[in-house]
């Protein structure tokens, strides 16, 4: 993954089904984007099944993370520019 | 591998999950040998094990062309700096769905989808993108998704 691996994350749910980390997004987060998948977030192409819900808390950035054998994480990343990019995507 | 037409007729990408279920390595190299035997250029993407069951399991690369790693290929494709004419999708869990729906979204090819193990026909359930899904009860035994398989002929599609 990169560098989003190497960052100060928090895993929020783990081993979760891309629908789980969808509806966990909408009903914890007031502020949250739906991106296509191949959206680039930090240097990661999203994957997902559209839309793929990304949560914004202030400078938190929630989003979900895939990997072929361990499922869907659902990480949670502070990053101040990242989020105020991400602002300027909402329609 | 003799036999090939020397023209080849499209590309085809093999995007691999996990290689826990025993059937995807030996389906894999079955699909590439009949893609290429149809003039048919096939390229893997996976994660290192997955890459790696190949490889090793084909070191003079009779049917192994270009192997890839699985994010660097959703990069090149999601920057529009490669492209397939055909993608097969090997799923057994909820990841499966998610990178299969993530080609049908960034990729311009024809989605198949291979559907296998235990709980093939809850995610078969799931699949509501286009595309042909191929889908069979195999874990330990290919046999019921290479008949699968060979009912759609995905190479002369």
């Amino acid at each position: 993954m990169g560098c989003v691996e190497s960052m100060n994350y928090e895993i929020l749910m783990r081993d979760a089904s891309f629908k789980e980390c969808r509806d966990y997004i909408k009903q914890h987060f007031k502020e949250f984007i739906d991106v296509q998948p191949g959206f680039k977030i930090f240097d990661v192409y999203l994957i997902g099944v559209p839309p793929i819900a990304i949560g914004l808390d202030a400078d938190f950035i929630v989003f979900p993370y895939t990997k072929p054998c361990h499922g869907t994480f659902l990480l949670r990343v502070e990053d101040t520019a990242e989020a105020a990019r991400l602002r300027t995507q909402k329609k | 591998m003799s036999g090939e037409p020397t023209t080849p007729l499209g590309t085809a990408l093999l995007v691999l999950g996990c290689p826990q279920v025993p059937v995807q390595t030996s389906i894999a190299l079955y699909l590439i040998n009949r893609l290429k035997k149809s003039g048919v250029v096939p390229v893997v993407a996976g994660n290192k094990s997955a890459n790696t069951l190949l490889v090793i399991a084909d070191p003079d690369r009779h049917y192994l062309g270009e192997v890839m790693d699985l994010d660097r290929a959703v990069a090149l494709i999601s920057e529009k700096k490669r492209d397939f004419d055909r993608c097969f999708v090997f799923i057994h869990n909820d990841a499966g769905i998610s990178y299969a729906a993530t080609m049908g979204a960034i990729s311009k090819a024809k989605i198949f989808i291979l559907i296998y193990g235990e709980h093939y026909d809850d995610l078969v359930k799931q699949v509501d993108f286009p595309c042909t899904i191929i889908a069979a009860k195999a874990v330990h035994n290919p046999m019921p998704l290479k008949k699968a398989i060979d009912e759609v002929k995905p190479w002369a599609a």
